[in-house]
């Protein structure tokens, strides 16, 4: 039976929760400014607590298993990070206390961004961004207000390549530019001599995902970027797949103008669901000025008895404020945990074991399935969900049947290049034996597809509920529920 | 540490995919950039890692030993136990979205009720599935609006008594888009004008009318009228509120209101120095496919079993790329599920009582405040929980003292209103107590004459 | 299905049928099983409204996909279709019996640019793949 609503289980009269009566005297509300009856659930807090745990148990997690989704990183969330992010001298602080009551803040703060620096090899950082997608949009309008500031006005195209994120050329618009798209190579890099012809001085910038949505790392990088700065235009840096770079490379080094990094990726924050994420984003030399306010500094010197005084800098030419008070604090906390815990060694460790896990997946599912661009991967591959002698079957089934062995299936339909995409990362926090089974997994399925297809297609059998009609909820669009009347 | 391969492992690895070392596999990568030294402290173990951390910790003062009387935003309310107790579930925190229906109920379930509770909050038919924070939700709505009458009405207002920040926000956001004429009504006047003065700046042109409920300065108007002039040339209103106020308040639905944003950081989720927190977006049904962001909607399996899916997911970014109004992709789904059990667990009574605590102490706060000499109470009635209090003295002094005294003192309004000398914004929710507001009018009328 | 001899295509995969000074225009058959099951037509333009080739006169949404529908030619709008609004499955269902818009044409010319049938079943094959 499926749960219930909270609603459902209402009862009236119920309550959970008990607050103490005011014991000041009585103020009262005008009537003009009371509402209508609250039509809230009442419900105890045991009610809640099974109601809860009872939905939690319908969800698949990390913490059941691989959770190979391409693209999103979703690597063990390290328990440490939970509690240090719970302790009350971080949680229980107030954004507009006064600076001397939250030096440590404020510190953690500046080492995180310090640290940013250095894994990537830029000049300046924002914590600012709530995710990745509103560090993108930072770095739009770090471009657009970088160029105004030369008066050049003309500048009104962003180059993205077919391969990138769909929040690319969303950001694009959002910051006022319009969108061409680049297309990739038979190698699956960006296909230069169409680079080259697209590219003039009427180009903002490039959105580049580098290793790209293939997994593959640029072959061209360097030119590829020389062919955006010749023009004048400004280099930006997807990092949603920075992973696979942890002491590999910093892209400030190679010539990146603007990158943005996802905490929840790269740095072990848990996705919760869908958020909180973390997105913040790092600068070239020249565009620091242009970072959003504010951003935590040093105004003034600590020496050998006293630390220094940490406060809050709005940059010259800043482009102004991106949400209020100072970026998901509580995830940065996790993220700085993290690195504190890896230190460089540990960090590229990271990044040789995610991309060792994802070549080997790819090698394990040797002919199983054919993966276009086959060549070298870094920390994830795209393999074809679907075979020509299997008619009939869609990536689609192949990600449903995957939950019936009792794994998350990868991304599907992403990138758009490949044909019934099927986009896989493992990362690094899968053991030998897990690659192996889930490779084993999918070589069952690439059988079942061609002996008994109709196990795919009616698939998934053994999960909480069946394949869901999606034309009913977008047709009837029931997007909230309210208690049931009383019989 | 997290990565689990022995060297015996690892070694295996590389010899079945032909290799001899690991950095073979990184021959893509230019060579004379690859592998640089990243200067780092060496990494440490967990126990170390925990005392280093808790170190940063331990040099703030928190609201756990001080009394807090800040606002101004954020809200230091009680968290009841249950909630983060829901919230340290594995199954919740490392999901992630719920791009596959058949496991992901319980956060798509979730979801739906959150929406649920949302709408019931604001009295208004649809709500999406969280965003970033109240500033940037109240961003989002301006896009809405300005997409909802395609791009044709350009001029959108913003009431000069909404959070500083907030509007700050919207201007970061809407700077991109050079059709918009952003209003900033009656920035010329006083602070402390009533905020309905904007109607004087509705043209037909107007797209969006955003005002704040409380607003910056704690004061509560009913808008009914001012949405009705709104209407009449065809603009819609947007009504930024407190979650907890409208416990006991008069609702933008009921006043008429196209859309309400908001800061959900009140229900159920910690001050956390400013983050992550949760915007919320509801809004009448007319408006559902130019909403921003992820929506949760009802429907059946194949064998009719009821369940839940992402739904109108073609107005979003991975589907309508540079159409989308939003790029908006993570959003604050682990903060929804608190704000979702936190409203459960207190339900009709509970979210009464605490919005119904937070007026009262308010209240009995302003009029001893307002009888001490030196002090004056500068939030007209009606006002809800946050009051602007004039000082003899400059804020940054009084607060020091405050401080001395085991009292976070108000936000200093000067900072960003430079005609409110020593003015302090003060906040006071259930937390607070007869006993520490008079701890707070003693040491207030002590600052005075020390 | 078999594609309407009578109707000129556009490359964006509108129809457009041609009757005196007036047209109808909608989408083909090809374009709605691209989208799968359509769930939303927006209109952008009301009636009156002028509009040039190639503008988006509309929008609409399946569950896995949106797609923008453009004038074929130059005009004005006379009616809307606003049956499609509360049923857009007719989309599916008839292709080329659901009109979006009918309207005046500013210029004929722009007609007889447009693809005849056997010339769009070939530009729809070669897209096949």
């Amino acid at each position: 039976m499926a749960e219930p609503t909270i609603y459902e289980i209402s009862s009236s009269g119920r309550t959970g929760f008990q607050f103490h009566k005011p014991d000041v005297p009585c103020a009262e509300i005008p009537a003009e400014l009371k509402r209508d009856e609250l039509p809230f659930p009442e419900v105890s807090e045991v009610d809640v607590i099974r109601h809860f745990t009872r939905l939690s148990q319908l969800n698949y997690a990390i913490d059941l298993g691989i959770y190979p989704l391409g693209s999103c990183t979703m690597k063990y969330n390290p328990r440490i990070n939970e509690e240090m992010a719970r302790l009350p001298g971080f949680a229980m602080t107030h954004p507009l206390q006064p600076l001397d009551t939250i030096q440590g803040n404020l510190a953690l703060i500046y080492q995180l961004q310090e640290w940013l620096k250095e894994i990537s090899g830029f000049a300046g950082v924002t914590l600012q961004p709530a995710a990745g997608a509103q560090g993108e949009f930072v770095g739009g309008l770090i471009m657009r207000a970088y160029h105004r500031s030369h008066n050049d006005l003309k500048r009104t195209k962003i180059l993205v390549p077919d391969s990138a994120h769909g929040t690319n050329p969303a950001t694009s618009s959002m910051s006022g530019f319009e969108v061409v798209n680049v297309p990739s190579d038979s190698r699956g890099n960006i296909d230069l001599e169409k680079l080259k012809a697209i590219c003039d001085d009427c180009v903002a910038g490039l959105m580049l995902t580098n290793p790209n949505t293939l997994g593959l790392f640029e072959e061209h990088l360097q030119e590829v970027i020389d062919i955006i700065h010749q023009k004048g235009g400004l280099v930006y840096g997807d990092g949603a797949n920075f992973n696979a770079l942890l002491g590999v490379i910093k892209p400030g080094e190679v010539g990146f103008d603007i990158m943005h990094f996802n905490l929840h990726k790269t740095f072990s924050t848990p996705h919760g669901g869908g958020g909180p994420g973390s997105g913040p984003v790092a600068v070239s030399k020249k565009l620091v000025d242009f970072l959003p306010a504010p951003i935590v500094g040093i105004i003034e010197e600590g020496n050998d008895e006293t630390p220094p005084l940490y406060g809050f800098i709005t940059p010259e030419t800043s482009i102004g404020r991106m949400k209020a008070f100072y970026g998901n604090f509580g995830i940065l906390v996790r993220a700085f945990t993290y690195i504190a815990m890896h230190g460089a060694t540990g960090l590229r460790k990271i990044a040789e074991n995610a991309v060792l896990n994802a070549n080997y997946l790819k090698m394990l599912l040797g002919n199983a399935y054919n993966i276009p661009y086959n060549r070298k991967c870094m920390h994830e591959f795209v393999a074809e969900g679907f075979w020509n002698d299997a008619p009939g079957i869609h990536a689609l089934d192949v990600a449903k049947r995957m939950m019936d062995y009792g794994v998350h299936p990868p991304t599907n339909y992403f990138p758009l290049i490949v044909k019934e995409a099927l986009m896989i990362e493992p990362t690094e926090t899968e053991s030998k034996q897990e690659i192996e089974h889930f490779a084993e997994i999918l070589k069952t399925i690439a059988q079942e597809a061609h002996h008994s297809p109709d196990l795919l297609h009616t698939a998934p059998h053994h999960t909480p509920i069946g394949r869901l009609d999606e034309v009913k909820a977008a047709k009837d669009l029931v997007l909230c529920c309210w208690i049931p009347p009383e019989e | 540490m997290f990565t689990p391969h022995t060297d015996a492992e690892r070694n295996a690895m590389l010899t079945a995919l032909g290799l001899h070392s690991i950095e073979e596999l990184f021959s893509d990568v230019p060579e004379k950039y690859r592998f640089p030294e990243l200067k780092l402290p060496d990494g440490m173990s967990e126990m170390f890692a925990r005392e280093y951390v808790e170190g940063f910790a331990d040099a703030n003062a928190s609201t756990k030993e001080f009394v807090c009387f800040l606002g101004a935003g954020a809200y230091d309310h009680y968290i009841p136990a249950a909630v983060d107790s829901i919230l340290r579930r594995g199954e919740f925190f490392t999901a992630y979205t719920p791009y596959q229906p058949e496991i992901s109920q319980g956060t798509l379930q979730t979801i739906f009720e959150f929406q649920s509770l949302i709408c019931n909050l604001t009295s208004l038919e649809v709500s999406n599935a969280s965003h970033y924070d109240g500033a940037t939700a109240a961003a989002e709505a301006c896009i809405t609006a300005y997409s909802y009458f395609h791009e044709k009405r350009k001029r959108i207002i913003l009431s000069h008594s909404i959070h500083p920040q907030y509007r700050e926000v919207i201007k970061t956001y809407l700077c991109g888009i050079d059709g918009i004429e952003l209003v900033i009504a009656d920035q010329d006047d006083h602070a402390l004008s009533d905020p309905r003065n904007v109607s004087k700046f509705i043209n037909d042109d107007t797209a969006l009318v955003m005002v704040q409920y409380p607003d910056f300065f704690g004061r509560i108007y009913d808008f009914s009228d001012l949405i009705q002039e709104a209407h009449q040339h065809g603009a819609l209103v947007c009504m930024i509120v407190n979650p907890i106020a409208l416990g006991i308040l008069k609702t933008p639905g009921q006043m008429g209101a196209d859309i309400a944003v908001g800061e959900g950081q009140p229900l159920g989720i910690p001050l956390s120095f400013g983050g992550p927190y949760l915007g919320f977006i509801a809004a009448r049904k007319e408006l559902v496919r130019k909403l921003s962001g992820r929506l949760v909607g009802e429907t059946v399996d194949e064998n009719g079993k009821r369940g839940y899916v992402l739904t109108l997911t073609a107005r979003e970014q991975h589907i309508r790329r540079e159409k989308a109004t939003s790029n908006i992709c993570s959003n604050e789904g682990l903060l929804a599920l608190a704000a979702t059990v936190y409203m459960t667990l207190l339900g009709k009574t509970g979210m009464q009582q605490v919005s119904d605590l937070c007026y009262q102490n308010a209240h009995y706060a302003a009029s001893k405040i307002s009888e001490l000499r030196g002090f004056q109470v500068l939030t007209s009635q009606p006002f809800y929980h946050e009051i602007v209090v004039q000082c003899p003295l400059p804020v940054d002094h009084i607060n020091h003292h405050l401080l001395e005294e085991g009292i976070l003192g108000g936000y200093a309004l000067e900072k960003v209103y430079p005609e409110m000398k020593h003015c302090m914004l003060l906040a006071f929710t259930e937390k607070t107590n007869k006993e520490v507001i008079d701890v707070l009018c003693e040491v207030l009328k002590e600052s005075n004459h020390g | 299905m078999s594609t309407p001899k009578d109707l000129k295509f556009s490359e964006t995969d509108e129809w457009i049928k041609v009757k005196g000074n007036s047209a109808l225009i909608g989408i083909t058959d090809f374009a709605q099983s691209q989208l799968s099951d359509i769930v939303y037509i927006e209109y952008e333009l009301d009636v009156d409204d002028d509009f040039e080739k190639d503008e988006t006169v509309a929008t609409i949404e399946s569950v896995k996909a949106a797609a923008d529908i453009h004038a074929p030619v130059s005009g004005t709008i006379l009616e809307i279709n606003e049956a499609l609004i509360d049923n857009p499955e007719h989309l599916n269902e008839d292709p080329y019996g659901s009109w979006l818009f009918k309207i005046s044409i500013d210029d004929p010319s722009e007609v007889d640019a447009l693809m005849d049938a056997e010339t769009y079943d070939r530009f729809c094959e070669d897209r096949g793949n």
